[in-house]
């Protein structure tokens, strides 16, 4: 097993999810209604009773559609990475996981090479988010696109990570309905992607340190700053050992039995 | 290069799915494992792929144990499973190179294996087709010259005729024994249909998770006095096909 080996494996597996996704082009646009929806509809709702006041990273008085545009970008990469993992321990993809397991690549290697791929593919739905909020007259300074790129890849892997590990261990949650209600719903609403944690503290003391602890917070606070140029060191630190922890406890944790051994015999 | 499985069990919770499985393969040769639905053998080959993790027991194949040496063992094993695993959506092409790549070949280093393989199924002007508009008989076809492209040594196929006509069923079962003849390939075959073994194959009878007999089919015949390996299988299992 060489680096070159791996190299071309990972590479075979982002083609195919890049094929994938060419090929199901509805599914994301579809992927793109939900966070429009937020921010076209909700935002505008909101804008009226939700004041923000001047918060890092932002330096003026910002309207509420800029201030949940990078929460609805760590929204859009929740519900991929939850989806493609949960896809990946129950098998959905026509049997694609078996064609992937059978490879003689180590294990670890070939679930966190499929992570990564998911992730970086659900980038160009962000992207595609970003761009449209921009028609929309949300805009963040530009050379911030491009530093929030590490900050993306780097949230999607995490909850890649948690969804896989979560979607491994917690029978109950073998279909997507489940991991909505009690895993993304949960974890968005939790979080600063929607309101500051601020707003938060003065409404409950109690729901404020859930969130503060929430790692999707994390996410959300790294993504805000990259997008305008800032370093968020806490959030940076967080977000890196609970995907390294999550990473190992998915790939200990995987077993391809539990979402085949119900189909056959 | 033989499998070799000792003392093999496997349980679904409380539910013995196979029970102290012996069994060797013989080398280069057409391997039948024959067995009615619920017998055993979707799980005794998700253990021979790993997609099961041992619980007891041993696999070896060609002197390396499954659990000990992964990379080594998979590198040596072709897989047809039962359910088609193709992208529908991505092209016959597509695909390959994409089975290429999990073993760590290039594109450059996959063009002519694919082609090759193609061209012996037949199926070389159907490199740019989307599996979608195949038929089950190419499908199945294409899921063989898959599984042939990083030369394995060992094929082991899953129940591959399901779903298909007698006819395509015959000529598929035709090449893999040629593919063992010419290549030296070892095959295991599960099948439930007994028109697909011949005489002279060596066959394993798994019925209820354990293996009732395993020898090849003509001496099997002769042992338990049956006429053909029909009602050898009637005679040991009580079930008619």
């Amino acid at each position: 097993m060489t680096f070159r080996d791996l190299l071309i494996c990972f590479n075979g597996l982002l083609q195919r999810e890049l094929l994938r996704f060419i090929h199901q082009r509805s599914r994301f646009f579809s992927a793109l209604v939900r966070p429009l929806l937020w921010l076209v509809v909700f935002a505008s709702g909101f804008r009226a009773a939700l004041g923000i006041a001047i918060i890092e990273p932002y330096e003026t008085y910002i309207t509420y559609e800029v201030y949940i545009v990078p929460g609805l970008c760590a929204m859009i990469i929740l519900f991929n990475g939850m989806q493609s993992s949960l896809s990946m321990v129950y098998d959905r993809e026509m049997g694609s996981m078996r064609v992937l397991l059978i490879s003689p690549m180590p294990r670890p290697f070939l679930l966190l090479a499929k992570l990564l791929a998911t992730s970086l593919v659900s980038l160009l739905q962000v992207y595609g988010f970003l761009l449209i909020a921009w028609c929309w007259g949300v805009e963040a300074p530009l050379w911030g696109y491009l530093t929030a790129l590490p900050a993306f890849l780097m949230v999607a892997m995490m909850l890649s990570a948690i969804g896989l590990f979560i979607s491994a261990k917690i029978k109950q949650l073998e279909n997507f309905a489940g991991v909505m209600n009690f895993v993304i719903f949960p974890m968005f609403f939790l979080s600063s992607a929607l309101y500051p944690l601020w707003k938060m503290r003065e409404a409950n003391e109690w729901l404020y340190w859930v969130c503060a602890w929430n790692p999707f917070t994390h996410g959300v606070e790294l993504i805000r700053f990259a997008l305008y140029q800032q370093w968020h060191s806490e959030a940076l630190i967080i977000v890196c050992l609970v995907t390294l922890v999550a990473s190992v406890l998915a790939v200990t944790g995987f077993q391809p039995q539990q979402g085949m051994g119900k189909r056959s015999r | 290069m033989s499998i070799d499985i000792r003392n093999l069990s496997f349980s679904y919770g409380s539910l013995l799915a196979l029970e102290d499985i012996n069994l060797t393969l013989q080398e280069g040769r057409f391997n039948a494992l024959l067995g009615p639905n619920g017998a055993g053998k979707s799980t005794l080959f998700a253990l021979l792929t790993r997609l099961y993790a041992l619980q007891s027991g041993d696999i070896s194949i060609a002197g390396h144990s499954i659990a000990q040496h992964p990379a080594q063992v998979m590198r040596k094993l072709g897989v047809v499973f039962q359910q088609s695993t193709l992208d529908l959506d991505l092209t016959v092409a597509q695909n390959l190179y994409y089975h290429a790549a999990l073993h760590g070949m290039s594109k450059r280093q996959a063009r002519p294996r694919i082609s090759e393989q193609l061209a012996r199924f037949d199926l070389q002007d159907r490199l740019d087709e989307k599996v979608r508009h195949l038929n089950g008989g190419h499908r199945r076809r294409v899921e063989i010259a898959r599984a042939l492209l990083h030369k394995p040594e060992i094929l082991l196929l899953d129940e591959p005729s399901v779903g298909l006509d007698p006819a395509t069923r015959e000529s598929l079962n035709q090449h893999i024994r040629q593919l063992c003849q010419t290549e030296q390939l070892t095959a295991f075959w599960a099948t439930h249909l007994m028109e697909e073994v011949q005489s002279d194959d060596l066959v394993t009878i798994l019925f209820k998770g354990k293996v009732l007999a395993s020898d090849t089919a003509a001496q099997l015949c002769q042992q338990h006095r049956c006429a053909d390996i029909s009602s050898l299988f009637r005679s040991l299992t009580g079930v008619t096909e």
